[in-house]
């Protein structure tokens, strides 16, 4: 199995601590795990290039989940990289904006870690 | 910014008591699945919210008022290493953070499982109080429901104020 390289964006250093824990409980063997606190630290790690998944929050000072997504697709480091958002809120208006914006997964917090296992693993399929 | 816009024109969601079933529902699942927490009802709770930290949520939208989660510090440490981990929880900013967290969750499941409040109702980033010798009092007639928990023997209390 491939150790992975993610990275997890939420204002909320707890929060990233959760996510990745939950990952880590859900199977993936993360080689490194990447931390950023809103949309515009995101960015700049993700310009740095060689990332497996992100995960990011949708509430975010600075630069929300949705602007950070929007803004990534002209990222060409972050081409192809799949994007899992993770939120509070249960709004159908928020899944619909992040999947058109290029999500590919959108997880609900409370989660558990099979939950979290049942949105990643398929958008890992190939490098698992 | 266009969904928040989108708000405006949804009619006010009138407060419930039946919402308490609702916010036990919503608190139970998110200790049990964040934490790993099974927690107990306290069906007959003999005194009023006490515990030196209170997480707060603001709801605004169709619904507007605060989600709140009071409980010791002591409980608040243990909630944290249970979501982080053992020893996660030393630095009791951690402890903090993770009570906001639960409590900005419980507002979330919460909204989700009321008709029209997923998507017309907005909650804020929590904010923590530490202490126990506070009042809180808001401008406008409030009506609102509490749940009294208990989780290793020690009480938890999750309420909803809601602004009418």
């Amino acid at each position: 199995m491939k150790k992975l390289r993610v990275l997890i964006v939420d204002d909320s250093s707890v929060m990233r601590k959760i996510v990745e824990r939950a990952l880590r409980q859900a199977g993936l063997d993360l080689a490194e795990v990447l931390e950023a606190s809103n949309g515009a630290e995101g960015l700049a790690e993700a310009q740095k290039g060689a990332l497996d998944m992100i995960l990011s929050d949708i509430n975010m000072p600075v630069m929300d989940g949705l602007e950070f997504l929007k803004n990534l697709a002209t990222v060409e480091s972050a081409k192809g990289v799949p994007v899992v958002m993770i939120t509070t809120e249960g709004s159908e208006a928020r899944v619909v904006e992040a999947i058109s914006a290029g999500a590919k997964g959108y997880l609900r917090k409370p989660f558990t870690p099979e939950q979290v296992k049942t949105i990643v693993a398929p958008l890992l399929g190939g490098i698992l | 910014m266009k969904s928040i816009l989108k708000q405006g024109t949804q009619a006010a969601v009138p407060f419930d008591p039946n919402w308490k079933t609702i916010l036990e529902c919503a608190a139970l699942e998110v200790f049990e699945m964040m934490a790993g927490a099974h927690l107990e009802l306290n069906l007959a709770p003999t005194e009023e919210p006490r515990g030196e930290q209170t997480a707060m949520v603001g709801m605004a939208g169709a619904l507007c008022g605060m989600a709140t989660l009071r409980c010791s510090r002591d409980t608040a440490v243990k909630f944290a290493s249970l979501m982080l981990g053992g020893g996660a929880a030393s630095n009791p900013s951690t402890a903090r953070d993770a009570l906001g967290e639960l409590c900005n969750m419980i507002a979330g499941n919460f909204k989700s499982k009321v008709h029209n409040l997923a998507d017309h109702c907005m909650l804020s980033v929590p904010t923590v109080i530490t202490g126990e010798d506070y009042s809180m009092e808001t401008a406008s007639p409030t009506e609102g429901v509490t749940v009294a928990l208990t989780f290793d023997g020690e009480p938890i209390w999750v309420s909803l104020i809601c602004h009418t």
